[in-house]
């Protein structure tokens, strides 16, 4: 059945990718999100990405978690929102629980990367479209003040949809609560590496993500402040197919470094190894 | 019934959101006006050194009584060739860069930071984006949070999201009364949310995004009072301004960041 009710123009859509339906893909075949080739599940291998393309396919946080660490503990795992009082925020935030088995849209704690010891934060595309609400801005002002405090490399890995429209202006503010972090974190001069994935948009974009000393970028993932579709409105204008994506930001001078999936691990130890600054 | 309840609170002068809201769009106060109104000696200061200058926010120097501060404002325009050569007052990511190099200097020589904000947003267009606008608005925040001089954000129409929040990241931050802060319109919200634009009046009451809403959550520190008297608003801003600031003057250079940041720290 599945092999029918895939619909051809609608596996071609990006925008597919963020539904329930395709979160784990347990279709036969799969289409790329990005080039929209057709494979076997199974073509996209343990690091699940595209054979054709590069393109990493959204992953939950905890299975980020298997493919880059040896060894995770984890931080403030049951900080959640208290009252969730608007209306059917509680029930939202329930059903993303459930999906996701996060109590918020970002995991955070301590890792191993390839033998190297960093505060690591994972953002989850799937809880809620990896929106910043309070309690996320939370567990990563936390995971930046833990770092300060142990001396230690933050690796933020980011994906979100921006804002948590339920939270207003309370989510506004978690991008200032978590700069200030950033800032001492910084003036403690420590590294803050920064991975974007697809997709980093809004106010992620418009504070932590684009604050890190040092930006990688998975291939193809789409990064970007305004949404394409309020930008098209605003200048009436068609916008080219690889309009924020990462090797535009590459191009225009705003990521260090785009990344295989594969390859993640190994280049982020070795940058951190490169900031130990004991002597031999 | 529903009439006479709207007539009274028009009595009081309180409004419904969705009034304020419509207010806080129309021409009450503008920029020049107020660098005027509240400043002596303002000597304009263009580009942010990078290749850009952004006309939606004016910058400078100028005297605050006898004391010399930094000013960055946002401008709408007047005229509507104006307003749209300034894109109803969004800045583009040299406006942000500019109002950076601006705060770079100011903390230099000193000089408090006083900042007017009234924009829908950061401008969402294809060059903005190409630019690096999230990154304008994530340095202009971390540098924010790094300034060892006074800063205060006066929101006098709109304080539209992220935006505003580049240049609303200080030590206090106050809005004029029919003023609005919020994560974005309510016509965005309402379209996100219920995909339905139409239902903005009913986003701006849930959202709460005026200044009595914004003031009981501590977002802000203080609600100027409107008067259609303008200098009377800006002699008020003065001498709230003069008197805060001598205030924050106080604190060691450590002192004030470390309450800037805590201010954030308590969302």
């Amino acid at each position: 059945m599945e092999l029918y009710s895939n619909k051809k123009n609608d596996t071609s859509k990006i925008k597919k990718d963020a539904s329930v339906n395709d979160r784990i893909p347990d279709g036969l075949f799969l289409a790329c999100p990005y080039c929209g080739a057709q494979m076997y599940n199974k073509q996209l291998g343990k690091y699940r990405v595209c054979a054709k393309c590069g393109y990493g396919f959204r992953l939950q946080a905890r299975e980020r978690i298997e493919l880059l660490t040896q060894n995770f503990e984890e931080m403030d795992a049951d900080i959640q929102m208290d009252h969730p009082d608007f209306p059917g925020y509680a029930e939202k935030l329930k059903r993303a629980q459930s999906q996701t088995e996060l109590a918020e849209s970002v995991l955070t704690g301590l890792a191993d990367i390839e033998g190297e010891r960093v505060a690591l934060g994972i953002m989850d595309s799937y809880f809620m479209m990896g929106s910043l609400g309070s309690m996320t801005g939370e567990k990563i002002t936390r995971l930046f003040e833990y770092a300060t405090a142990h001396r230690l490399p933050v690796v933020l890995f980011t994906a979100s949809g921006g804002a948590r429209m339920q939270e207003g202006i309370n989510s506004l503010m978690q991008m200032a609560k978590v700069s200030a972090a950033v800032a001492a974190h910084q003036e403690a001069k420590l590294l803050y590496l920064v991975v974007l994935t697809d997709p980093t948009t809004g106010g992620v974009t418009a504070s932590f993500a684009m604050q890190g000393d040092i930006t990688l970028a998975e291939p193809h993932a789409l990064v970007g402040f305004a949404g394409a579709r309020v930008i098209e409105s605003t200048i009436h204008e068609k916008l080219p197919k690889d309009f924020q994506r990462v090797e535009t930001l590459l191009e225009n001078g705003f990521v260090d470094q785009i990344v295989p999936r594969s390859e993640l691990a190994r280049l982020i130890a070795q940058i951190v190894r490169l900031h130990t600054t004991e002597a031999e | 019934m529903p009439d006479i309840l709207s007539g009274l609170k028009l009595f009081k002068r309180e409004l419904t959101p969705a009034q304020v809201v419509k207010k806080s769009r129309e021409d009450r106060f503008m920029a020049r006006e107020i660098i005027d109104g509240i400043f002596t000696e303002f000597v304009e200061l263009h580009g942010d050194r990078l290749g850009g200058d952004d006309m939606s926010i004016i910058g400078g120097i100028a005297r605050l009584g006898t004391m010399p501060v930094t000013v960055i404002v946002v401008d709408k325009g007047i005229d509507i060739h104006d307003k749209l050569s300034k894109r109803n007052g969004s800045p583009e990511p040299w406006g942000y860069r500019k109002a950076q190099r601006l705060m770079q200097q100011a903390n230099r020589f000193n000089r408090p930071i006083i900042m007017f904000v009234n924009t829908p947003g950061a401008f969402p267009g294809k060059e903005a984006e190409a630019q690096g606008q999230g990154e304008a608005i994530a340095k202009s925040i971390l540098d924010s949070m790094k300034l060892t001089v006074p800063m205060i954000s006066i929101i006098y129409g709109e304080g539209g999201s992220g935006g505003a929040l580049a240049l609303a990241t200080a030590d206090q931050v106050w809005m004029f009364q029919n003023a609005t802060y919020s994560i974005l319109s309510p016509e965005g919200f309402a379209s996100i949310l219920w995909k339905d634009s139409k239902r903005s009046e009913e986003a701006a009451e849930i959202m709460g995004l005026t200044a009595k809403d914004l003031l009981e959550k501590n977002i802000i520190e203080y609600i100027i009072p409107e008067s259609r008297n303008h200098p009377r608003v800006f002699n008020l801003i003065r001498k709230r301004l003069t008197d805060e600031i001598s205030s924050l003057n106080q604190l060691t250079p450590d002192e004030l960041i470390v309450k800037r940041r805590n201010r954030f720290r308590a969302f």
